[in-house]
């Protein structure tokens, strides 16, 4: 972008945004939203206790867990379902309907199932992030040229071979999306899943510092989450980048 | 062509000897009859074309000779053995290349002595002779989207020459190259055609391009397909490209298909 022939940097509009919150923070007219430079500082302090080091921990490790099984299954059920017609007419309905879902009201559901304790909180992380990976490799998996999956057959590629070294490879710029788009709602429904059922990890300091009003950790604690969500969605945006040559050529 | 006459009669070319036999062939798609009745014997070490309108089912019936399609009857014959499904003695050549775009133009060629689990330096030797036989050398570690259409169908090619099988089968390999590649890729082709000895299975529906470099063309009629018509152009392939092109037999094969072919044509 660029205003009366200067070049604006892209982090400008950022720049605004912080401004603005320092200035009405400054001006004491809303108690909800301390000075940004204040929330800094209570953030830089929070991250050197020893309860948020912890809560992290709790919360990475269930965010891993559940991720990892989400991408592992929604992988899985993506290229079932985009390969054969009987499998994708069995889930489709059930992927499209828990694509759109409020899946947050299911969360009291899973505790009765799941107990309080991490395996509800992974399995909410699970829940969120595997319906938009499984569509999306299902999309992946319909785009694989059917020439290339002929190549295969004609040069004598293994059913094993031709999904290891060509299907999944061909496929692999919409899965990392689904990835993408499948590792944020994870961290959705981490913090979903902390809140509403064991209040544990960053769950349990949300209601600590939201219920005291302590706004400055509150934001900081929020800052951190956002930041730590963008950081890990551009990670594979920057893969899905070098496959994107892919595309024209496939 | 720099291939000097003599070398016509390295390999004995039986007459009768037939690399790959259609018989009775038909192919039906729910309510459309494709292909009826097909019977083709295609001669060893010869390229054969299948010309036709559009739509005839000419890429049908390679397809069902590669093994990747099932004929709804009949059977496909190839050095005597009924086939079931690919097999290594042919190999494919693809209208729109199907390379690999995450692999290099070396993984590409080598790709079917990989699958068939040869070792890295073997195939990789073997592929970089045929890389520079399809006069690609130096491109060996670019991918895919770095290289011109021309330049991608010749990887093609190569990656067929690679697993050194009897018969090979062409659909369409120039469609999506530019016409001053396309020549420049035919003249390359009869020259590799000479070199390699194999049977050759061609379809294009360019009908210039079938007279230049087929030793017989197989006319297909329009749906269903059938057999119509098999002319052998008498040309002195020994001519340069440019005396082919301006060849009385030449020009008059391609008259004489045209005048065939023109009532297909709405």
């Amino acid at each position: 972008m660029t205003i009366y022939g200067y070049r604006v940097p892209m982090m400008a509009s950022l720049l605004v945004w912080c401004l603005v919150w320092e200035l009405v923070g400054q001006s004491g007219l809303m108690f909800l939203v301390p000075p940004l430079s204040n929330v800094l500082l209570a953030g830089i302090a929070m991250v050197q206790t020893g309860t948020w080091q912890s809560a992290a921990l709790i919360t990475l490790h269930s965010f891993v867990i559940g991720m990892a099984l989400a991408v592992v299954v929604g992988i899985t059920l993506g290229v079932l379902m985009g390969r054969f017609k009987a499998v994708d007419e069995l889930f489709s309905i059930w992927v499209n309907i828990f694509v759109s879902a409020p899946l947050s009201a299911l969360v009291p559901v899973l505790m009765i199932l799941f107990g309080m304790g991490e395996t509800t909180v992974v399995v909410t992380v699970f829940l969120f992030a595997v319906w938009i990976i499984v569509l999306d490799t299902r999309a992946g998996i319909q785009h694989v040229p059917n020439s290339l999956i002929e190549m295969g057959r004609c040069y004598g590629a293994s059913p094993f071979a031709l999904y290891g070294k060509i299907v999944l490879l061909a496929a692999l710029p919409e899965i990392l999306a689904g990835i993408r788009l499948g590792l944020v709602r994870g961290v959705k429904g981490v913090v979903i899943g902390q809140l509403l059922v064991a209040i544990i990890g960053y769950g349990e300091l949300f209601e600590l510092y939201s219920r005291s009003f302590d706004m400055e950790n509150f934001w900081a604690l929020t800052i951190i989450l956002f930041a730590a969500a963008m950081l890990m969605s551009a990670a594979i945006e920057h893969i899905e980048k070098k496959v994107d040559y892919y595309a024209g050529v496939r | 062509m720099t291939v000097p006459a003599a070398s016509m009669n390295a390999m004995p070319r039986t007459e009768g000897d037939i690399a790959v036999e259609v018989r009775s062939i038909c192919k039906n798609y729910a309510e459309v009859e494709a292909l009826r009745l097909i019977d083709l014997d295609f001669p060893r070490g010869k390229l054969t074309t299948l010309l036709g309108p559009s739509g005839c089912g000419k890429t049908t019936l390679l397809k069902i000779i590669a093994g990747l399609i099932e004929p709804t009857s009949g059977e496909v014959r190839v050095n005597g053995k009924i086939i079931t499904g690919p097999g290594p003695e042919r190999a494919f050549v693809f209208q729109d290349f199907a390379l690999m775009p995450w692999a290099t133009v070396m993984r590409n060629v080598a790709f079917g002595l990989e699958l068939k689990g040869m070792g890295k330096a073997e195939r990789q030797s073997i592929a970089r002779h045929y890389i520079a036989e399809v006069g690609l050398t130096g491109f060996e570690d670019k991918y895919p989207h770095e290289l011109s259409g021309g330049m991608r169908q010749r990887v093609g090619l190569a990656r067929a020459f690679a697993v050194n099988a009897e018969v090979l089968l062409l659909d369409e390999p120039f469609s999506a190259v530019d016409e001053q590649n396309r020549r420049k890729f035919q003249e390359d082709l009869l020259q590799l055609v000479e070199k390699e000895r194999k049977t050759f299975i061609f379809v294009t529906h360019s009908i210039e391009e079938a007279v230049y470099v087929s030793d017989r063309i197989v006319l297909l009629s329009r749906r269903p397909s059938r057999v119509a018509q098999i002319i052998e152009p008498k040309i002195d392939r020994t001519a340069s490209p440019d005396a082919i092109r301006r060849d009385q037999g030449y020009l008059d094969t391609v008259e004489e298909i045209w005048q065939g072919l023109k009532h297909y044509v709405d």
